[in-house]
């Protein structure tokens, strides 16, 4: 087992650090000839939008402020180490592709410069399109969203429109969606206005078409369904579900957030989707972000085309232009066209692999989850959900900690907190509700090789080994990591929380007379 | 040579359709506002289907089924196409006392299971004599069922009993928990669950019923919410049939009305109309009065009707009319169902069929799970 503790830096806040009138730049005054030029400088900014106190800002000097960054980046519990944090697909991020974001043809343009100052990243848009459409069979894609769920979201408010132009909205008001759909498609099918049918597993491990011909009716406004789902499952009766719900006269919306185990395989269109959704930070290489801003890319067919959010990349004659006027357009889900720099990790992300190469990866996908999931069984008190399922998982696999469980009382939380303590990323749980006790779900993807996937079987391993002989052990843990393990008990409790520094003063305790360790006394309270 | 003991408590079941809460020291109560023995009938049922699955198969295996005297299994056993042996006795007394006995009996004579038709009184009074010494089964005859020992319809436990023949010394066994409830805190309001032990019985995921669970925190707020909706969407010319249990009290207490715990109530304009009703005062209520019936579902096992709500009959579920049924239940409890569907088990086979298939059941306000529903 690789030896490992994280940096513990006890670093202040940055609002502590420094002292009064230290600055990173001094500038000289304003010279006189400029100052004859342009007058008093501060007067050029509006007075609607001038401070009348200076802003409350951290006084220290440039290496200072470099080195408490990078502290703080050492202290992350992770995200630079072996991630395989299921349903999420992570990726590394190519550095070219980050090289080309940060040129100015991308980084300094303004979306509403004129459209013929923007062929080049119009191209770009319009050459994603092409790829996104290709691999879904759809005919067109918009970048508008933020993410998957705001995708999804889009897919309901176009699923009003739709409905609402054939004269039919008010009667179709019921979404269908699966118990294994992630909660983003229910809970933005609620938010536009729709009520919810959900669908349980049953015996196949997906919700059986009987179900679904039971819960359709002249109700129905759309599918909204993910497949594989986050346990692997692949559901074999896709095509026949969208006939289903055709004939009832409902769209179909595919959520491709597990696309990496199917990509190159099958087109959404091809199944008889009406419309679909990809996520750029995951499959197609982009980053995450911390959580935002990404592209959620949504397609549709030719017919749902005009509902499209405005405006679209539109090709014309040799050149591109953007598409604003569009009558039966839902508006806008956001501002502009796209989160640019996103789009050009996926077309880079893309090009680079290739059709064939798009194709190798998702096999590569689906292998090594097959690999990892014989190893992870093998280790005890490790089970897999749906267990009397013969046919194989797709790019990853739900398994429990039920038994280990059982067996110690060590929950998958401890596993969770005590593999930090060996450089490996938190693994990501399942979402609500879960359906399996003590629940986790790695994903390897394409991208990490075999001795990463190895590493980290060889850790949960180790882990569930401690389990069983010192629990302790790993119940307290993390004990080589930036910080200890935290009560969550108040998590959900907004007085301790602090997300800026003016909240922070005015809820932290008052310090104990002598006791300048600000930090502990939170932490205190906190607990 | 397989021999499986037979117990018959004939009384079982007979409280559920007259509104009492179990049969447990009120028989006489019981009979006085007209109920019928219901368990023979339910016995022979799994009788039918234990000789159907054996006979084909008598060259593959010798069987005996020694039964209690008379009215406890004998009379039921005689002349069934398998070997027959009756203790004896027989004198007319069915008390919990001759429960105990024969079931002491039958462990002496080495039987390999006991198939007992009864409620979770019976399977205690059983599972206090053998223990986990011997593996037991019940065929589901009791108004309440929530050990873990019973299939889930008379037809299914003779199967399980015929599949446990033919496995012979190999059959597979888990433990199941045998549980009651106190019948005088239920007449009083309270549920009082008590384990009392853990049972042998034969392994059968898809016949077997799984004991009953408590839902989980975590649906609480959306089960609190959708309980308030369906108060305050009730239609005041219609009369609401509320089914047992905690969550149809939920929806009466967003009422300001209290709910008998074990028993059926109902509502009409927004006033309570009647509290912990029988069969017959049901049928009396909703006479030419359009209606509609609210039930939970039992936790673990999955019973929507026929467990613990026997005052709905047949008769006044189709009075009702099946498409008036709303079904209420916490997501974490639907989900928590092994296996995942729904039970009914109305005693009149044909009305099972018609409610098998799928139904809505409502979670959290606009949102509705379409759950399996067998018999």
């Amino acid at each position: 087992m690789r030896r490992y503790h994280a940096a513990v830096w006890d670093e202040p806040l940055v609002m502590e650090m420094g002292r009064p009138g230290r600055r990173g730049i001094v500038f000289d005054e304003v010279e006189p000839e400029v100052r004859d030029a342009v007058g008093d400088p501060a007067e050029l900014v509006p007075a609607g939008l001038r401070r009348t106190e200076p802003p409350e800002l951290p006084e220290l000097s440039e290496p200072e402020v470099l080195r408490h960054y990078l502290h703080l980046s050492q202290e992350t519990l992770g995200m630079m180490g072996i991630s395989l944090f299921g349903t999420c697909t992570m990726k590394y991020n190519p550095r070219l592709a980050w090289e080309l974001v940060a040129r100015p043809e991308v980084a300094e343009l303004h979306p509403d410069q004129d459209d013929e100052t923007l062929q080049g990243v119009l191209e770009l848009v319009h050459g994603l399109d092409l790829i996104l459409r290709a691999l879904s069979g759809m005919d067109q894609f918009v970048f508008q969203p933020g993410g998957g769920a705001h995708a999804a979201y889009t897919n309901a408010v176009l699923t009003r429109a739709y409905h609402a132009s054939r004269g039919e909205l008010a009667q179709r008001d019921e979404i269908v969606t699966t118990i294994q759909a992630h909660p983003c498609n229910p809970a933005t099918a609620a938010a536009a206005g729709f009520k919810i049918v959900t669908l349980p597993l049953e015996e196949n491990g997906y919700p059986s078409l009987e179900a679904l011909e039971a819960a359709v009716s002249e109700r129905t406004a759309a599918l909204m369904v993910g497949n594989p789902d986050d346990m692997g499952i692949y559901n074999p009766e896709i095509d026949r579900w969208v006939e289903v719900v055709h004939d009832a006269g409902g769209l179909c919306f595919y959520d491709h957030a597990n696309f990496n185990g199917v990509m190159g395989k099958l087109k959404a269109r091809d199944l008889g989707f009406d419309a679909c959704m990809y996520m750029l930070h995951k499959t197609f290489g982009a980053p995450k972000a911390g959580g935002g801003p990404a592209v959620g890319a949504y397609g549709c067919t030719a017919e749902l085309a005009r509902f499209l959010p405005s405006p679209v990349v539109a090709r014309e004659g040799g050149g591109y232009r953007l598409d604003r006027d569009r009558p039966d357009s839902i508006g806008k889900v956001r501002e502009f066209f796209g989160n640019v720099p996103q789009l050009v990790y996926a077309y880079t992300w893309s090009r680079a692999m290739g059709a064939a190469g798009i194709d190798e990866a998702s096999d590569i996908s689906v292998l090594l989850n097959n690999y990892m999931e014989k190893r992870l069984l093998e280790i005890r008190g490790v089970t897999k959900s749906q267990p009397h399922l013969t046919a194989p998982r797709l790019e990853m696999t739900r398994y429990s900690l039920g038994q280990l469980e059982e067996d110690t009382g060590i929950t998958v939380v401890d596993v969770q907190n005590r593999m930090v303590d060996f450089g490996i990323d938190a693994f990501w749980l399942s979402h609500e509700p879960w359906l399996v006790p003590q629940p986790f779900t790695p994903e390897a993807g394409e991208m990490w090789s075999k001795e990463d996937v190895d590493e980290w079987i060889d850790v949960l391993a180790h882990v569930v080994e401690e389990a069983y002989s010192d629990p302790e052990l790993v119940r307290t843990a993390p004990h080589n990591q930036a910080i200890r393990q935290l009560d969550g008990r108040n998590l959900d409790d907004p007085s301790t929380w602090a997300t800026t520094w003016r909240a922070y003063k005015r809820k932290r305790p008052v310090p104990v007379e002598g006791d300048g360790d600000a930090t502990e006394d939170w932490a205190k309270v906190a607990t | 040579m397989i021999r499986i003991g037979l117990i018959v408590n004939p009384i079982a079941g007979m409280g559920g359709r007259v509104g009492l809460k179990g049969t447990d020291g009120v028989v006489e109560r019981a009979r006085e506002l007209g109920a019928t023995p219901v368990a023979a009938d339910r016995a022979e049922r799994a009788l039918v289907r234990l000789e159907r699955d054996l006979v084909s198969q008598q060259h593959k295996v010798r069987f005996e089924l020694v039964a209690a005297a008379g009215e406890m299994g004998g009379d039921l056993a005689l002349g069934r196409g398998f070997s027959i042996d009756v203790l004896p006795g027989g004198d007319g007394s069915t008390t919990a006392a001759d429960t105990r006995a024969a079931a002491a009996e039958l462990a002496r004579r080495e039987v390999e299971l006991i198939f007992f038709a009864g409620g979770d009184g019976t399977a205690r009074d059983i599972y206090e004599v053998v223990c986990d010494r011997l593996p037991i089964l019940g065929i589901p005859t009791g108004v309440k069922m929530h050990s873990a020992v019973f299939a889930t319809s008379p037809e299914n436990a003779g199967e399980v009993a015929a599949a446990f023949v033919l496995a012979g010394a190999s059959a597979p066994l888990r433990e199941a928990e045998v549980v009651d409830v106190d019948e005088d805190a239920a007449r009083e309001g309270r549920i009082e669950t008590r384990l009392y032990g853990a049972a042998l019985v034969p392994e059968d995921r898809l016949r077997m019923q799984a004991a009953k669970a408590r839902s989980g925190p975590t649906d609480e707020a959306a089960l609190d919410a959708v309980c308030r909706s369906l108060a305050g969407e009730m239609d005041p010319r219609r009369v609401y049939v509320l089914g047992p249990g905690t969550t149809t009290r939920r929806v009466l207490a967003h009422l300001g009305l209290p709910k008998t715990l074990l028993g059926i109530d109902a509502v009409h304009g927004g006033r309570l109309v009647g509290a912990d009703l029988g069969e017959r005062e049901l049928l009396e209520l909703i006479d030419g009065q359009a209606a509609t019936l609210v039930v939970g579902v039992v936790g673990g096992q999955g019973a929507l009707l026929g467990r613990g709500n026997q005052q709905l009959s047949p008769t006044v579920l189709r009075r009702i009319g099946l498409e008036n049924v709303e079904v209420v239940a916490g997501l974490g409890k639907l989900l928590g169902l092994d296996p995942p569907w729904l039970r009914v088990d109305t005693g009149d086979p044909e009305l099972d069929s018609e409610l098998t298939g799928y139904r809505r059941v409502h979670v959290a306000p606009r949102r509705d799970v379409v759950f399996k529903v067998a018999a």
